[in-house]
């Protein structure tokens, strides 16, 4: 149903119409509404049309009925009274107003009484029903009226005619047929009128969508597409449009927040490096402190490299775009090896590492990045947790797996000092350390990668207060509500 | 390991040359190749020990040079450098082909390090499946799962014995810690503290402990070498 082109040329403004209507007729509103007007309109031609047949119908055979009663009553008149009888029943019947048609003829044709005065030649020598032109005796010979007549031939040769004017009828024929001329006309206006309202309110909001979108590609990542708070399918299309932008905005937020973390944070670490080089030079005589000058470069170096892949991998995993080589595997058992790993460390520094984990908690994801988040956690609960509060035991750190409401929730929980909860959002950003683990080796990017790590995992990062202390709590959508080990081949 | 030989498939010149100069010195021999085409041509034709591919090349990717050799039946071990260190990206490389895989950049001593793990692994691959490694007077049975030093038993947890046994079956290697935590651990993400260290020390406590010559030796800026007799 795709418009004709707008022939080329003429004026603009004509141009524009047909080009605005072309895209009128291309709207999905639009075809759907003419299909629907259509339908409608055929609905509506046969319910009428019935209607109307019916009505002529019914006059029709009124017409004959009356005809019918009249042709014998006449005849029983002509039985009893003889055509005498009949001549003056139907000279006193053809003056009364609003009257049937009646001439009684001798046979041979000769007009005896009636107030017909003439019928096309022919007409009486056929006896039965028939629709024909007449004159009535006031006007002289012009056939102009019409009527349904029936002719009689009495038993003694005389002619009977009886008949209706059938005028009245046609007048109201004429009256069904116009009401439903204009009632087809009405139905079919109308419809057209309605499918275009429709097509060009969808239009107009698809219009306002389109607009929008266009700033938005321009650069305006903070437009927002309105929504009409009826909740249909533009609607829903418009919010999840408006959902991608704010991930898209996010992402684009992150991307500046990296680029502005490599300005500031890794510049600092490069001037160090090459400022350490350029004194080793000028200083360094002694063959002994040139190379310990370079040893620590390369240390240095490697910090720095450990940098920049913490904060790629943060980006990709941000990103969402590490989510190809996802697997399923045993959460619980990623705690505990992990927790064995950190164990030995632990127990070197005087903190009790404890366990509690549970069988068959089913994730699907990365394994290594599980790895590596709880790494960090548990990494960061020996650091900072090992300033216990309370003087009577040593300090305490605590793994634990569990399921709670279909989720994985993973923790990590020391008795150190904890972080003060107005600062618990922004140690999950790149690069912040809080004033008391300055002194401390670390970049600050440990916690944000465990934040990306859950929300690749669909899930949430939080960090809680454990009175005393602080516990770390990884929650992921766990993939069955009942996981048996055996089930994860 | 001595007089290995070695082909490096690296487009970067400098880094080319820095690393086959540091090969030579070690006592190798290193052949290098430009791009991938080269490197598949070389690869296909000289007897190498150890291919070192880096993974983006011209002309032929590292990924595809490896799967291409080894449709031709070339199983000389495969050492993939990569700028990109994330977990998929290993396992891309692994799947191709490759048998070992190591993100830029990297420090040469870990290179090395694999580098001689590989080559042992072509030379000797029926002994390092062995089914009990013997180094000096210290045994490990692998079935079951005694260690013994001098004819006496030493009882080591799972891990411990793991761990033993990685260090044993490369006897005479350097074994990295990043090494220890792939094979014995099987993560591959970077432990920041000294955490392997602190289970090596456990592990040299009770295997070395009362006798009077070290078995685990720490090499400095490298890792960790099971060796019968030397200082520790």
């Amino acid at each position: 149903m795709s418009a004709p082109a707008a022939p080329a040329g003429h004026d603009g403004r004509h141009d524009g119409i047909l080009a605005r209507l072309g895209t009128l007729f291309r709207t999905t509103a639009f075809k759907l509404s003419l299909a629907y007007l259509l339908v409608f309109a055929a609905f509506a031609f046969f319910a009428l049309g019935y209607v109307a047949w019916n009505a002529r119908r019914v006059l029709d055979d009124q017409i004959v009925s009356t005809i019918e009663a009249e042709i014998n009553g006449l005849s029983d008149q002509y039985a009893t009274g003889g055509i005498r009888r009949l001549v003056s029943v139907v000279e006193r019947r053809s003056r009364e107003p609003g009257a049937s048609l009646y001439l009684v003829t001798t046979p041979a044709g000769e007009h005896v009484v009636g107030n017909v005065e003439a019928l096309p030649p022919g007409t009486l020598a056929e006896p039965g029903q028939t629709e024909t032109a007449y004159a009535r005796n006031t006007d002289g010979d012009r056939l102009d009226h019409r009527a349904i007549v029936r002719i009689f031939t009495l038993p003694g040769g005389f002619r009977l005619l009886v008949g209706r004017d059938v005028e009245e009828r046609d007048r109201l024929r004429a009256v069904i047929g116009r009401a439903f001329a204009w009632s087809l006309m009405l139905v079919v206006g109308l419809g057209f009128l309605g499918s275009w309202f429709i097509a060009q309110r969808v239009l107009k909001r698809v219009d306002h969508m389109t607009e929008i979108t266009r700033g938005i590609m321009a650069g305006d990542l903070d437009g927002r597409l309105a929504l009409a708070g009826t909740g249909d399918e533009l609607d829903r299309l418009a919010s999840n449009l408006n959902a991608m932008l704010d991930r898209i905005g996010e992402l684009m937020r992150g991307m500046r927040e990296v680029s502005d973390n490599i300005a500031h944070d890794l510049k600092t670490p490069l001037t160090r490096l090459r400022n350490k080089a350029d004194a080793a030079l000028r200083e360094g005589r002694d063959p002994d402190a040139l190379r310990a000058a370079l040893e620590a470069n390369i240390e240095e170096s490697d910090n720095l490299i450990r940098v920049f892949n913490a904060l790629l991998m943060i980006a990709r995993l941000e990103a969402g775009n590490a989510r190809e080589g996802l697997a399923e595997f045993d959460a619980g058992a990623v705690a505990l090896e992990v927790a064995e790993l950190y164990e030995a460390v632990a127990e070197e520094r005087g903190v009790a590492l404890q366990a509690e984990i549970e069988d068959g908690l089913v994730l699907h994801g990365s394994r290594e990045l599980i790895g590596q988040a709880m790494a960090n956690l548990i990494d960061n609960a020996l650091k900072y947790g090992q300033k216990t509060v309370e003087s009577t035991a040593g300090p305490v750190v605590c793994v634990a797996a569990r399921r709670e409401n279909g989720s994985v929730v993973l923790t990590v929980a020391d008795r150190g000092e904890g972080i003060p909860e107005a600062e618990r959002g922004r140690v999950l950003e790149r690069f912040v350390r809080l004033e008391s683990a300055r002194t401390r080796p670390g970049f600050g990017l440990g916690l944000s990668l465990v934040n990306a790590v859950a929300r690749l995992h669909q899930g949430s990062f939080t960090l809680e207060d454990n009175a005393p202390g602080l516990r770390a709590t990884l929650r992921m959508p766990a993939l069955r509500e009942q996981a048996p080990r055996e089930m994860t081949a | 390991m001595p007089d290995m030989r070695l082909l490096i498939i690296e487009d970067d010149r400098e880094a080319s040359s820095y690393l086959s100069k540091a090969f030579r010195e070690a006592g190798h021999v290193a052949d290098t190749a430009d791009d991938g085409l080269d490197g598949y041509a070389l690869a296909r034709e000289g007897a190498y020990d150890v291919l070192v591919v880096d993974r983006m090349l011209p002309k032929l990717d590292g990924l595809s040079l490896i799967r291409s050799l080894r449709e031709q039946g070339v199983e000389t071990p495969v050492l993939i450098l990569s700028a990109l260190g994330q977990v998929d990206d290993r396992v891309k490389g692994l799947k191709a082909g490759g048998d070992d895989y190591l993100p830029k950049p990297y420090a040469f001593s870990e290179l090395m390090a694999r580098i001689e793990v590989l080559a042992r692994r072509r030379g000797g691959g029926a002994a390092a499946e062995a089914t009990s490694y013997r180094v000096g007077d210290l045994e490990l049975d692998r079935l079951s799962h005694r260690v013994t030093r001098a004819g006496q038993e030493i009882p080591l947890q799972p891990r411990e014995f793991r761990l033993l046994e990685y260090l044993m079956r490369h006897a005479g290697q350097v074994v990295t810690r990043t090494m220890l935590l792939e094979h014995v651990w099987d993560y591959h993400f970077d432990p920041q503290t000294n955490v392997i260290d602190v289970h090596v020390s456990r592990l040299r406590a009770k295997v070395d402990k009362g006798f009077e010559r070290p078995m685990i030796h720490t090499v400095r800026g490298a890792g960790y070498m099971v060796r019968a007799g030397g200082e520790a």
